[in-house]
């Protein structure tokens, strides 16, 4: 038995969409360095939509396997969807997570949803279109 | 390549132990407290694993008990100190910070039951300070139980000086010696050493082993009641082929302790050295008291455990104090105790090199480090904020 499933394993060892993105419409960032634990989102968005999505993650094995999968689920996606992503579906995704590791996936919808607080408030007006 | 660099750990069993073991499975399988032949001849083994043991430290046969290993071994030696101090009213411990949890969470079981414990800070390379030492000795102290080598940072303490100073003031001196028994010359009449422990399988003995050194007259209480094997202090068959694959083990460690000791050192300031390169780090512990074998550094900006899986996938096997590999929340009680802060304990790597070690794998693995830490920092925020200038660096 492996601590991490093969799922974890690869999107921590090839992780998707590393990076940053300079003129981000939205920026999230949770945890601490104190904790252990720190991601950093960034996203793109054109016409409510995911156009680009990029992280930066401080952190163990699968709290970079779930910043990973979590951009990969949410790219492409209208912004409404990428609100109703929760940690489940991120650790699903990446078939299952240790119990003690489930709190990476909570960080990475956290990130997720920081980065799209931020961009509402920048944007206040897309927010009651929703 | 394949490298196993968590020796700390534990260790690879030697041929000698091996081979040492087999007629102990295979024909003297019976109980050495059997009269019967295949029951004598495993009695005698022991007896003589048992002296082999005690000389290698400078011990009398009769102070060596068996145990299950290291943790047994402090759990029993602290509590039978505790309960000795406890007939004079002595309910007093000195410990320090560093220690492993066998004796920190004995000393935590003692303090319910009324004992008081200083706990001494070490200095900034994980070293107890004997003055200190000497100053927190009140009236009722009954036991210092400080280790004789730090398991996580190699610091290694200055035994002899605890020895004379707890021989001074009668206080009983315990020392948890599972890193150093095997690894470096330990003498505990020359220390003054009343309570030592080992553990086989760190010294390339099998698992499941170690033992228990009292001094003569020390009165040992049981952990495990039952028969009389081990003189009444620790009842259970005794655990006969790994009894004589442990004192295999130890002897040769023994006989060779001078000869890979001096080698490894040379490697081990090797690789410190090339470890030492990669920016914004520090090594932890001490440079010069260290154990042989122990490398242990702190790297900034990156997490311990994403380190150690991408040094296993390019085939190096070694350990962190970071939090997420240990299952807690709070990096290792060491790291913090020399003055990690956390944000630097989170990304520490311990390398524990093995007695075959080679110079082609040391350097393999400075660049396999050096590698996996750039790779890391490439992508993290902390790393991002720190070369940005938004915050600090520590290191």
């Amino acid at each position: 038995m492996a601590l991490y499933s093969e799922k974890v394993m690869d999107h921590f060892r090839n992780p998707r969409n590393v990076g940053v993105i300079e003129d981000a419409d939205g920026v999230g960032e949770v945890g601490n360095a104190k904790c252990g634990d720190i991601m950093k989102m960034y996203l793109k968005i054109v016409d409510d939509r995911i156009e680009d999505v990029k992280f930066e993650t401080f952190g163990c094995g699968s709290a970079i396997a779930s910043s990973s999968m979590a951009t990969e689920l949410i790219k492409g996606q209208p912004v409404s969807e990428a609100m109703k992503l929760t940690n489940q579906a991120v650790a699903e995704a990446l078939d299952g997570l240790p119990a003690y590791k489930m709190h990476c996936s909570v960080l990475a919808e956290e990130a997720i949803k920081n980065a799209l607080e931020d961009y509402y408030t920048k944007n206040p007006d897309k927010r009651k279109e929703q | 390549m394949k490298i196993y660099a968590d020796n700390a750990a534990t260790t690879k069993m030697s041929k000698a132990a091996i081979e040492a073991m087999l007629p102990y499975l295979e024909t003297y399988y019976g109980n050495p407290s059997s009269l019967y032949e295949e029951g004598q001849k495993a009695r005698e083994a022991v007896e003589k694993a048992r002296a082999d043991m005690a000389e290698c430290i400078g011990a009398e046969p009769g102070e060596i008990v068996f145990t299950s290993g290291g943790s047994e071994s402090d759990n029993q030696a602290i509590l039978s100190a505790a309960a000795i101090g406890k007939k004079t009213g002595k309910m007093h411990i000195i410990s320090d910070t560093i220690e492993h949890h066998a004796v920190l969470h004995t000393l935590k079981k003692l303090e319910k039951e009324g004992f008081r414990v200083t706990y001494l800070p070490v200095n900034e390379n994980g070293i107890v300070r004997t003055e200190e030492l000497e100053s927190a000795i009140r009236e009722d102290t009954c036991l210092v139980t400080i280790m004789y080598a730090n398991n996580e940072i190699g610091t290694v303490q200055p035994v002899k000086e605890i020895g004379e100073i707890c021989k001074k003031h009668k206080i009983l001196f315990h020392t948890d010696a599972v890193q150093a028994v095997g690894h470096i010359p330990v003498d505990v009449k020359a220390d003054h050493i009343d309570l030592l422990s080992a553990s086989a399988h760190k010294f390339h003995g099998p698992k499941g082993v170690g033992f228990l050194y009292a001094r003569k007259g020390i009165r040992l209480s049981t952990l495990i009641e039952g028969g009389a094997q081990e003189r009444g202090k620790r009842a259970g068959t005794e655990n006969v082929p790994g009894i004589v694959a442990a004192a295999a083990a130890l002897k040769e460690s023994c006989g060779q302790m001078s000869e890979t000791g001096e080698r490894l050192k040379l490697l081990r300031d090797m690789l410190i050295e090339g470890l030492s390169e990669i920016p914004h780090s520090a090594l932890n512990g001490d440079p010069e008291k260290r154990l042989p074998s122990n490398v242990s550094f702190c790297f900034e900006g990156i997490e311990g455990e994403s380190l150690l899986l991408l040094l296993d996938d390019k085939g190096v096997m070694a350990s962190s104090g970071s939090a997420c590999t240990s299952g807690s929340l709070d990096p290792s009680h060491v790291l913090l105790a020399i003055g990690r802060v956390h944000d630097v304990a989170h990304g520490s790597l311990r390398l524990t090199l093995g007695d075959d070690a080679t110079e082609d794998e040391i350097r393999y693995m400075t660049v396999a480090v050096k590698d996996v830490v750039n790779y890391l920092r490439g992508f993290s925020p902390v790393w991002r904020d720190l070369v940005n200038g938004k915050t600090k660096f520590i290191l």
